[in-house]
């Protein structure tokens, strides 16, 4: 029982490392309708996942050529991740709160 | 007195603890201490307690609140927790910083009905002071009456957003004022017959160098001069901006109240879209209008964001001077405060792509007063608009 519980928590441990490990995630959080960084250079291939830590919904968005998405808007505490594939400029917005503008440079 | 007024304070306490985010609630010992003492001395104050509420109903009682930030506010004139309300000075571009001369000529230039191809219809013809800068009408009139799509905002406070119109498509002053001497459907002026008038008028030409000296009569400095008198019409002297700075005597305890209903999520919720000092997250929302489910209904910011959110979706206006600029929303659609109240009180009539923000209220009638009179808290004190003398 307790070796079985050992192994499981090695195994969960092992996972979150794994995720964290993952090739360049970063997290870009929502709050006080403004995006916690306003420009980021990231590698093709790398993701962003935006989370908002607001109590109301926001919006993810994008329209530019090197990276074309819509997040659809979600509530606080949620997250959703964009993986990059191309290299560029991206302009990243939010539809609800047009303020809320970053740049995303893909190398 | 004082222990009155304690005990009175207490029972209201008691009350809104309810309203406490989870793990706050009556468990915690602010909100159990009230409650205590209340059932302690309720027997010997009940008799009390409705004098009390009598004597005290002018005076803001002291209570909290967690607003749709979360953030802890207490409902007490003039407390810090009340600093994101307080107005800022009104922001200028730097290429445009006003000045008495460059107030002056834009004011003649917004009640100039000579900018207009007919001569008979100025900015004030729809933005005007005798309604709260705005024109009384569902959907505006524009060129030779033409029934026009959406309602003629107010432009009290603009000066402070950085996005206007209902669909966001300009974003400055400076950006917005052509537009509608350009607008076949509205004041449809022939801007080269312009030009040539306004520098063939030496009254005109004389205000124009005193406000912008050196620099040419064209849609730079008119556009400069108009917006530059825009920002003097503004809106920071209202009952609820006093009582924000202090007064307690500025706002009933309805007003509070209603209040306490805008800014609360559990109940109006009204603040998380109207936000700030200004009332606007300058931001757009689907709010579920009945002219939504016309057969090709206008598709607000969809028009200039096409993402699909967006449909259906107008920018948020202020609540500033509502009083004073009925009927309401960019369609007309509600004709008072009332009205207003009770849309959003159903949650929206047609709810495709509704707003995720907006739900369902269940807001007693004693809440939705409690709204309206704290809406009519927002207008400042009429004063007169003297009309300009117009040069030739
Ligand atoms: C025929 C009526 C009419 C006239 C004349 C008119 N407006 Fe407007 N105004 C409107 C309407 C209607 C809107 C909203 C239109 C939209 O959003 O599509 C508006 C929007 C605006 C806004 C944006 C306000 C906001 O909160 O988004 C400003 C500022 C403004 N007008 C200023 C002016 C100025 C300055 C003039 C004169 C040069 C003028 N208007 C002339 C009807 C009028
Ligand atoms: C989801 C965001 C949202 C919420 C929540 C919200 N509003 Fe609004 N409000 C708006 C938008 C957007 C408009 C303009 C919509 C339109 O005309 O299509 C508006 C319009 C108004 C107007 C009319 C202004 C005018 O000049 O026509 C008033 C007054 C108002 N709201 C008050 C309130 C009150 C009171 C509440 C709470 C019961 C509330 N709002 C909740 C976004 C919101
Ligand atoms: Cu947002």
């Amino acid at each position: 029982m307790n070796a079985v519980f050992k192994t499981f928590a090695l195994a969960s441990f092992l996972v979150m490392f794994a995720a964290g490990a993952h090739a360049g995630e970063t997290v870009v959080s929502q709050k006080n309708k403004d995006f916690s960084q306003k420009s980021l250079k990231i590698k093709v291939g790398d993701s962003i996942a935006f989370r908002n830590d607001d109590p109301f919904f926001h919006n993810v968005f994008s329209l530019s050529d090197a990276a074309s998405f819509d997040l659809g808007s979600y509530a606080q505490g949620q997250s959703k991740s964009v993986t990059f594939k191309k290299a560029g400029t991206v302009e990243i917005e939010c539809s609800i709160h047009p303020n809320m503008k970053m740049v995303v440079e893909v190398q | 007195m004082a222990a009155d007024r304690s005990n009175e304070n207490n029972s209201i306490s008691a009350r809104v603890g309810t309203s406490y985010p989870p793990g706050q609630g009556e468990g915690s010992p602010e909100g159990r201490r009230p409650l205590r003492s209340l059932l302690i001395r309720g027997a010997i104050a009940a008799p009390l307690v409705l004098g009390a509420a009598i004597a005290f109903a002018t005076k803001s009682a002291e209570r909290m609140v967690y607003d749709t930030d979360g953030e802890a506010i207490t409902l007490e004139a003039g407390h810090p927790s009340l600093a994101k309300w307080r107005l800022p000075d009104v922001p200028m571009p730097e290429n445009n910083v006003s000045t008495p001369e460059r107030v002056e000529l834009g004011k003649k230039l917004f009640f100039d009905p000579r900018l207009s191809r007919d001569g008979n219809m100025s900015c004030a013809s729809c933005h005007s002071p005798m309604f709260g800068w705005s024109d009384a009408l569902p959907t505006g009139r524009g060129f030779r009456s033409e029934l026009l799509g959406r309602a003629t905002p107010t432009v009290v406070n603009t000066a402070y957003n950085p996005i206007q119109m209902w669909d966001g498509r300009k974003a400055t002053l400076e950006e917005q004022a052509m537009g509608p001497m350009e607008a076949s459907s509205e004041m449809n002026m022939d801007l080269a017959r312009l030009f040539k008038w306004l520098n063939d008028t030496p009254g005109y030409k004389a205000a124009f160098q005193r406000a912008y000296p050196g620099e040419a009569i064209d849609h730079r400095t008119l556009s400069k001069a108009i917006a530059a008198y825009e920002r003097t019409i503004i809106s920071n002297n209202s009952p609820f901006d006093r009582w924000v700075a202090g007064d307690h005597n500025a706002l009933n305890a309805r007003q509070v109240r209603g209040f306490e209903v805008f800014i609360d999520p559990k109940k109006g919720n009204c603040s998380v879209c109207h936000s700030g000092a200004n009332f606007t997250d300058n931001g757009f929302h689907n709010l579920g209008l009945p002219s939504w489910g016309d057969p090709n209904p206008d598709m607000g910011r969809f028009a200039q964001k096409p993402l699909p959110k967006m449909k259906g979706a107008f920018k948020t206006p202020t609540v500033r001077e509502a009083a004073a600029t009925a009927p309401y929303f960019h369609d007309g659609s509600a004709a008072t405060l009332e009205q207003l109240v009770d849309h959003y009180n159903r949650g929206g009539v047609v709810t495709t792509n509704l707003s995720p923000n907006m739900k369902k209220l269940d807001l007693s009638a004693e809440e939705k007063a409690a709204l309206v009179e704290f809406m009519k808290a927002l207008s400042s004190p009429q004063t007169a608009v003297e009309l300009p003398t117009l040069p030739n």
